[in-house]
């Protein structure tokens, strides 16, 4: 993709979520994003939403917090009601803590499993907590490009808003890993984003983003320690683009995806 | 929806490699099930395996994907000239514009289960040979599949549970109608690991005999693996009578509970409604319903609440997972090849292990040769997640 990309499919954004370490919200993490205020980097504080019953609020591992925290944050700065909204939930792997401990008892000589960890253990688990929680009955996409899962989510959610001509809310996440996983998969902490994407404006707007596939080389970040935080968790390769939304500036974002290609967002504020 | 023709379509798993085994043991009612033997296992289960997986060598330059999944992987995507059909629609789309959308549940997960049984007993490491990206990571699949054959699309895994290789088609669709592609490669891939054999036992849905979808003395699932594939393109130009054309997809979530569907099987039906309107068919256009039929007792009751319904008890249907076990993620592919076959071939497949099936459907124990025009195949995963698919031949 080297021209415009009028013909590609495009959304307007009506809603965002964020939650990550030093990141508690979008509107304050907006003012970071925008240079306006510091990143103090910090832990990410997860708990899980007073939306889900009591029994799936205990069971709830750090994944399926992080992701409805930021869809649910996207879905009320919108004024949407998320029963009705389609999703993509996209996410470079499951709840690594939960992973662990199943397969550190699997090792082990009994080899009992829990009923829970293992329906926690499934890549759409978030996507079943968000669907207990809402009420949501319409399609829930759940997909995994591994480090480009953020660009795989949002070329989904496009298409399915340009195709389907309904909004469609995209949440990326990614949580840590445990040792000895991290070694192998070093994911230090939590990132989640959500991006409400609707066919039209909605009554809050952050702008509009058309995407499609490049060549080009991903963008950095100006700021080294967000930058860092961008390469360290596969769902906050969605930073450049978030942070064109909080500066409100026009132009094309290039996301990391895959080997071979990139994902090119045009984004007019 | 505009209807997508499926050029080319291949299934590997217990009942053999490739589309002629499993068309020939659906036909005499064969099962491909076996007492589970894997190599320390203790469960009283019975599993689909592929033979040989573990034989299967990738070649070198891929080796960081060595896992029993992408093993598997490379033999389905090897059988009935697939990988040729993939070449062939590379020169005329150009790779760039193929997307890769794969359903799996545990990808290559297996590499893990077996480096946590080699921990350094000092510092608790993982072996150093361990590699997350190329197995364990679900993405690993489509990754592989993308390196072997030098695509360059979009690509994403789909994991959804056990619709994940069912809303692969709807994905796939999408792309093609915004025009991002012109082609994908769909289907699943998932193979048998120790997470699912003793996850499913720890919520005591596996049965201790070969499963027996939908009899009423049913007592759970008997897991398998499996690798499908189907090559999705736009219809250009005139189609022989009996290509294979996906009509319809319609896809829903239950929002009711993480391991149980709907009692009253909504989520279901309402993925069934859809596929139809999308295929604009009425509920007696359909010839036969491949039934997702795990043979849990919850699951088969709320799927035949839910076809009694919206088909009432007449329209013939089945679930073949007692011949091929539930492959899980692989499942909506498996499934979709199989109907592919019905359509082909023109027979109604029967349900191998089934002896006493549910009332007031027309639920079919043996295979027969009849007419088969449009098929229902349907997909219903852990955590509320439907998919239903709608395939038919052109004439």
């Amino acid at each position: 993709m080297t021209g415009p990309v009028r013909s590609l499919p495009g959304a307007w954004i009506s809603g965002i979520g964020l939650l990550g370490p030093g990141l508690r919200d979008w509107p304050g993490g907006a003012a970071m994003l925008a240079g306006e205020a510091p990143w103090v980097p910090a832990n990410t504080v997860l708990s899980a939403p007073q939306q889900l019953p009591a029994a799936e609020r205990r069971r709830s591992v750090r994944v399926v917090k992080l992701a409805l925290t930021v869809g649910l944050e996207a879905v009320a700065a919108a004024g949407a009601d998320a029963s009705g909204l389609a999703t993509v939930f996209s996410s470079s792997g499951g709840d690594g803590h939960n992973c662990h401990l199943i397969c550190e008892a699997l090792a082990s000589d009994d080899r009992q499993v829990s009923p829970t960890r293992f329906h926690n253990s499934v890549h759409n688990a978030a996507a079943g907590y968000w669907g207990i929680a809402t009420g949501a009955t319409a399609p829930a996409a759940v997909l995994c490009a591994f480090d480009g899962s953020f660009a795989a989510g949002l070329l989904e959610a496009l298409v399915q808003v340009s195709v389907e001509r309904v909004p469609s809310l995209l949440i990326a996440y990614d949580a840590d890993y445990p040792e000895p996983l991290r070694a192998a998969r070093p994911v230090p902490d939590a990132f989640g984003t959500a991006l409400l994407l609707t066919p039209e404006p909605g009554a809050t707007n952050f702008g509009r983003v058309r995407a499609g596939l490049t060549t080009a080389a991903a963008d950095t970040l100006a700021d080294p320690a967000l930058d860092a935080l961008r390469r360290a968790i596969p769902a906050a390769r969605s930073l450049p683009l978030l942070a064109a939304i909080a500066r409100g500036e026009s132009g094309r974002i290039v996301l990391d995806y895959l080997d071979h290609s990139r994902v090119a967002v045009d984004f007019t504020a | 929806m505009n209807p997508l023709l499926i050029s080319r379509y291949t299934a590997t798993s217990c009942l053999g490699r490739g589309i002629g085994p499993m068309r020939d043991a659906l036909a005499v009612g064969r099962s491909g099930l076996k007492p589970c033997d894997l190599d320390g296992v203790a469960l009283e289960t019975w599993i689909g395996e592929v033979a040989g997986a573990d034989d299967e060598a990738l070649p070198s330059h891929l080796h960081s994907f060595n896992c029993r999944n992408n093993r598997l992987a490379q033999i389905g995507f090897n059988q009935d000239g697939f990988a040729d059909a993939v070449r062939d629609a590379m020169a005329r789309h150009g790779a760039e514009r193929i997307g890769v959308f794969l359903g799996t549940s545990t990808a290559g997960i297996l590499e893990t289960e077996l480096a946590y049984q080699r921990r350094d007993p000092l510092t608790g490491a993982l072996p150093v040979d361990f590699n997350y990206a190329g197995s364990h990571n679900p993405f690993s699949v489509a990754a592989f599949v993308q390196a072997a054959f030098g695509l360059a699309g979009p690509a994403n895994v789909v994991s959804s549970a056990c619709s994940s290789s069912a809303k692969v088609f709807a994905s796939a669709r999408r792309m093609i109608e915004a025009g991002l592609i012109d082609a994908a490669i769909v289907g699943g891939v998932d193979s048998l690991c120790l997470t699912t054999l003793y996850g499913f036992a720890s919520l005591e849905l596996t049965s201790r005999q070969a499963c027996r979808p939908f009899d009423l003395e049913r007592d759970g699932i008997s897991i398998g693996e499996a690798a499908a594939f189907a090559l999705l393109e736009r219809v250009s130009g005139p189609l022989a009578d009996d290509a294979i054309l996906l009509l319809g997809v319609g896809e829903s979530s239950d929002a009711y509970h993480m391991s149980s569907p709907h009692p009253e099987g909504l989520g279901a039906r309402r993925a069934m409604a859809a596929a139809l309107v999308a295929a604009g068919l009425e509920p007696g256009d359909i010839d036969y319903i491949n039934l997702h039929g795990t043979a849990t007792p919850s699951n088969d009751s709320a799927e035949s609440r839910a076809v009694r319904a919206l088909f009432g008890a007449s329209t013939p249907c089945s679930s073949t997972k007692g011949a091929t076990g539930h492959t899980l993620g692989a499942a909506g592919g498996v499934e979709a090849v199989i109907a592919a076959l019905a359509l082909r071939d023109g027979f109604l497949p029967g349900s191998p292990n089934t002896r006493d099936p549910e009332p007031d459907m027309n639920y079919l124990l043996a295979s027969r040769p009849a007419p088969v025009r449009r098929v229902l195949s349907n997909s219903f995963g852990f955590g509320g997640t439907n998919c239903s698919l709608v395939l038919g031949r052109v004439r």
